[in-house]
């Protein structure tokens, strides 16, 4: 299938960027979404220009890496699904595709589709540690954790730090990511020890980061490749006002 | 912004059952109205709590455009293609628009009636209350005037449709059965409110 590309190219975060036509004509509908990249950067990469960078890892779903914005929304037109979880079966012939980088303050294009996303890593730097037992095993129920926290704490855990939530979001807001990485330790019996700290040390460095305020719009779930709830948003509040109580 | 929010619902709740005595048969609605409103601006409680509120709205108003600046300023230059609308609800993402609305409106509601009532000459009622009553009858009889208030109760409205479960999100409400029940709550409650508010002027428009 014949498929016009229109791709944000933009050599670094200082220069101003710009659209640009491509257009391919061998795209199969099997292809995912980055291998119909790749097929574009091959060709760039004969006629001797410079390849449009974008970021991936796994090419699986799981980490993270690939996120662009795809016709307008986050990972493209299919819900709760990775940029490179999408096939080339979800457009037609004939159909432009405008591919553009995750836009946010927080998110500095590094080149074209590849943005820097750090500020992601410094919420999560900034929860500390969490006290475990090290050593010999431990007895397998000197923890006990039911069947259901255990699922509750790994929806949450699910999250794999795209920020789609951000590039989605009207306010730029990183609630759900830091939402989501609050209540994954929350909702375990593991780490309740530095549970105040962490909150309160993860939502002011989120705050302090140029990151929007949450308004609850919901958006952020709808694109969220982990389908992570908006309640883990909620649950944050919640730890966070708790916290705030004691301290 | 939650609390705030949520004072200020409550205060609607308030503000439109004492109101609602407009729509009472006219020989009693007139006194009555006026003794009603006689008893706001007298009573030392009531005061206090007028003084909370003036200031609940200026803390909300003064968040709302911290929060908008915020967000103006994490965001990035905008997308050239931009189809991030599909994902939420238009008044959800208007909440300033709307705000700014119920606040201009506010504006014209404080000079129209708060003004005269406490700093102006007004006639008195058979029972020697301020006749306040007369100048809402009279204010209602104009279709712009009437068409003003219908614009800013509807803008409410829908500010309160997204905004009454929000502010239980921001407080930390995260059960899911809950989360369900406010959100309907939520739904009733703007609702009720909207149609509430907007009998009177019509009411008063048609009747007088
Ligand atoms: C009687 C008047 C008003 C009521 C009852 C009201 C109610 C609320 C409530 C319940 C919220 C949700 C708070 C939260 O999510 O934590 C909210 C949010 C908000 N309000 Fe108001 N408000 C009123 C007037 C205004 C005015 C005058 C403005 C602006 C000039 C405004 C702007 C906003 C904004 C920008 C938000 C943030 C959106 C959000 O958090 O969901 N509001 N309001
Ligand atoms: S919450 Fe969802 S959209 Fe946000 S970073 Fe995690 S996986 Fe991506
Ligand atoms: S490349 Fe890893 S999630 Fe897409």
């Amino acid at each position: 299938m014949k498929i016009h590309l229109k791709v944000w190219r933009q050599k670094n975060r200082h220069t101003k960027g710009k659209m640009h036509d491509y257009t391919l004509t061998e795209v199969d509908e099997e292809m995912s979404f980055l291998e119909m990249l790749d097929m574009l950067n091959l060709q760039l990469a004969k006629k001797g220009e410079r390849p449009v960078e974008f970021d991936h890892d796994c090419r699986e779903g799981i980490c993270g890496q690939c996120g662009v914005m795809i016709n307008g929304i986050a990972h493209g037109p299919l819900k709760n699904t990775t940029t490179c979880q999408l096939h080339m079966r979800s457009f037609k012939d004939g159909d432009t595709i405008y591919v553009e980088p995750f836009q946010a303050k927080a998110f500095p294009v590094i080149r074209d589709l590849k943005v820097n996303r750090t500020s992601l890593d410094e919420i999560i730097a900034a929860g500390g540690y969490v006290s475990v037992n090290t050593g010999q095993a431990p007895e397998a129920n000197t923890i006990l954790v039911s069947h259901e926290e255990a699922e509750n704490a790994f929806d949450a855990a699910a999250c794999i730090g795209c920020g789609a939530c951000v590039a989605t979001c009207k306010n730029a807001s990183a609630a759900l990511f830091t939402g989501a990485k609050i209540a994954q330790l929350a909702r375990l019996p593991q780490g309740k020890k530095e549970s105040n700290k962490r909150t309160i040390n993860m939502v002011n460095r989120m705050e302090d980061l140029d990151f929007g305020h949450c308004t609850n719009t919901e958006a952020c779930q709808v694109e969220c490749p982990q389908d992570i709830s908006v309640l883990t948003i909620a649950e944050m509040n919640y730890e966070y006002n708790k916290a705030k109580l004691k301290d | 912004m939650a609390l705030t929010g949520l004072f200020l619902s409550f205060f609607l709740i308030i503000h439109l059952i004492g109101n609602l005595q407009l729509l009472l048969p006219e020989e009693q609605a007139h006194l009555q109205y006026n003794l009603y409103s006689d008893f706001l601006s007298t009573n030392f409680l009531v005061q206090l709590i007028a003084y909370v509120l003036y200031a609940t709205i200026l803390l909300h108003t003064i968040d709302a455009i911290y929060l908008t600046i915020k967000a103006k300023k994490a965001s990035g230059a905008g997308y050239v293609k931009d189809k991030r609308n599909r994902a939420s609800k238009w008044y959800a993402r208007q909440m300033m628009l709307l705000g700014s609305i119920v606040f201009a409106f506010l504006v014209i509601h404080f000079k129209d009636f708060w003004y005269p009532y406490k700093f102006g000459e007004l006639p008195m009622d058979a029972n020697g209350n301020k006749d306040l009553f007369s100048l809402v009858i009279t204010s209602f009889q104009e279709l712009w005037y009437v068409i003003l208030y219908a614009v800013a109760i509807l803008s409410l409205g829908f500010h309160l449709l997204h905004g009454f479960f929000s502010a239980f999100r921001s407080v930390g409400v995260h059960h899911p059965k809950y989360n369900q029940l406010i959100k309907s709550i939520g739904v009733v409650f703007a609702i009720s409110l909207t149609f509430g508010y907007l009998i009177i002027p019509f009411f008063i428009y048609f009747n007088f």
